[in-house]
């Protein structure tokens, strides 16, 4: 599911307001760069608008957010619609017990980590990020909430790079996004 | 105006600290593991009759502490010997869990900036990126990330600065700021003072004013408040 695709009205700005950076980090790669989109104060409030009416009123008590561009939307996300924000991390940031998840890179692994604690079971979580690529952090995100016996209700970026099927990667999750670059 | 005077002053603030003679209340969730934290007298914030009223309705205190400082400043776990043995590890991540107490403390920023012709505010990643963007959506500014290396995929300006051991370098892109804009610096904690500092050398060197520099807690004892280059410093919780 999209908001491109329902077409609203401040979509168009929103997308207009993200930045292309051909070649970054490395050759090939046409990087989505929402810093110029955080610099537009009503585009970025109009995206937070468009998750917080989409999730408010559902019951949903934690919005986790990927480190760390996720914790640009994640947290006024939070806030709005009355969650808690769990913040997901790279190794040894976390200053408390953790439980941590394995994912492949392109190239090697990396791992992600939440506190112990923070999220108790049967709480209803979003998952939020800036972007969607092949969909590896977010599924080891979706699993430390589920492991900690949380339900994943969605989750949420800004872009879907849809070439790269992370759509298909989240375990039958929905993915709702904004915009979607190809 | 006066009231606004006040707040923007940097001369000698009245430092007036509530301190108590025991610890105050085990938080709910989690427990802290010694420690504690001596909640932070809100001189900076405006006390006149008028504002007490409206927005500290029930608690008269000595100090004129906001109410809702105890409840934010009771929801930071400490954590000793992280990320090595004898540090006391400030961590923020429990206020978080708290919504209300959240709610609260973007609301302490916010109050204090809103109207006050803020167009940026600069947050350093990655906990600055937690207080940041819910302040700048609130007064209306546009927030902009302060990064480590090679994160931020645009043109950039740098700032180096100093750790305990080496060194550690601060990025920017530099067409997020113009020069006249006047702008707020966020982090979580202010400690030495060093990450505070390289970014207000990053925002000054494109011609920005920096208002001020807002964190939920200083750790007094490192006086980073002494290396902001005379900067104003506002906190909500003082720990020592």
């Amino acid at each position: 599911m999209s908001a491109y695709r329902d077409k609203d009205p401040r979509i168009h700005g929103i997308q207009s307001k993200i930045r292309v950076v051909p070649n970054f980090p490395k050759p090939g790669i046409m990087f989505q760069d929402i810093t110029t989109l955080l610099l537009d104060p009503k585009a970025f409030k109009d995206t937070v608008d468009l998750f917080v009416e989409r999730y408010k009123g559902k019951n949903i008590s934690v919005v986790a957010g990927i480190e760390a561009r996720g914790f640009i939307f994640g947290t006024p996300i939070a806030l709005e619609i009355g969650a808690k924000f769990v913040p997901l991390r790279k190794p040894n940031k976390l200053p408390g017990k953790v439980i941590l998840e394995e994912y492949e890179l392109e190239y090697g692994r990396d791992c992600l980590e939440m506190h112990l604690g923070a999220v108790e079971p049967g709480e209803r979580a979003l998952v939020v990020d800036d972007l969607i690529a092949t969909g590896g952090t977010l599924c080891a995100a979706m699993k430390l909430l589920e492991r900690v016996g949380a339900e994943v209700v969605e989750c949420a970026c800004v872009i879907e790079l849809p070439d790269l099927k992370g759509r298909e990667r989240l375990n039958g999750k929905p993915l709702y996004v904004l915009l979607e670059s190809y | 105006m006066l009231q606004r005077a006040l707040i923007f002053s940097s001369s000698n603030p009245i430092c007036s600290q509530l301190s108590t003679t025991a610890p105050p209340d085990n938080t709910v969730f989690p427990k802290r593991n010694g420690g504690w934290i001596i909640p932070f007298s809100s001189y900076q914030l405006p006390a006149f009759p008028s504002d007490s009223a409206a927005n500290r309705p029930n608690m008269a205190s000595q100090d004129e502490q906001d109410p809702r400082i105890s409840n934010i400043s009771s929801a930071i776990r400490v954590i000793p010997d992280f990320p090595k043995p004898g540090i006391i590890f400030q961590d923020i991540t429990t206020l978080l869990l708290d919504t209300k107490a959240f709610r609260d403390t973007i609301d302490l920023f916010v109050e204090r900036y809103r109207g006050k012709d803020i167009s940026v505010v600069a947050g350093i990643e990655a906990r600055g990126f937690i207080f940041g963007p819910p302040i700048a959506l609130a007064i209306g500014a546009k927030f902009v990330p302060m990064r480590k290396p090679n994160k931020l995929p645009g043109e950039v300006l740098s700032e180096e600065y100093s750790l305990e051991y080496g060194k550690d370098t601060m990025e920017m892109h530099v067409d997020a700021v113009k020069a006249g804009e006047r702008a707020l610096i966020i982090d979580d904690l202010v400690a030495t003072g060093g990450t505070l500092s390289a970014a207000i050398s990053l925002l000054e060197r494109v011609g920005v004013h920096v208002v001020e520099c807002a964190c939920v807690i200083e750790l007094p004892e490192l006086k980073g408040r002494e290396r902001l280059g005379g900067k104003p410093l506002f906190v909500l919780v003082s720990s020592t």
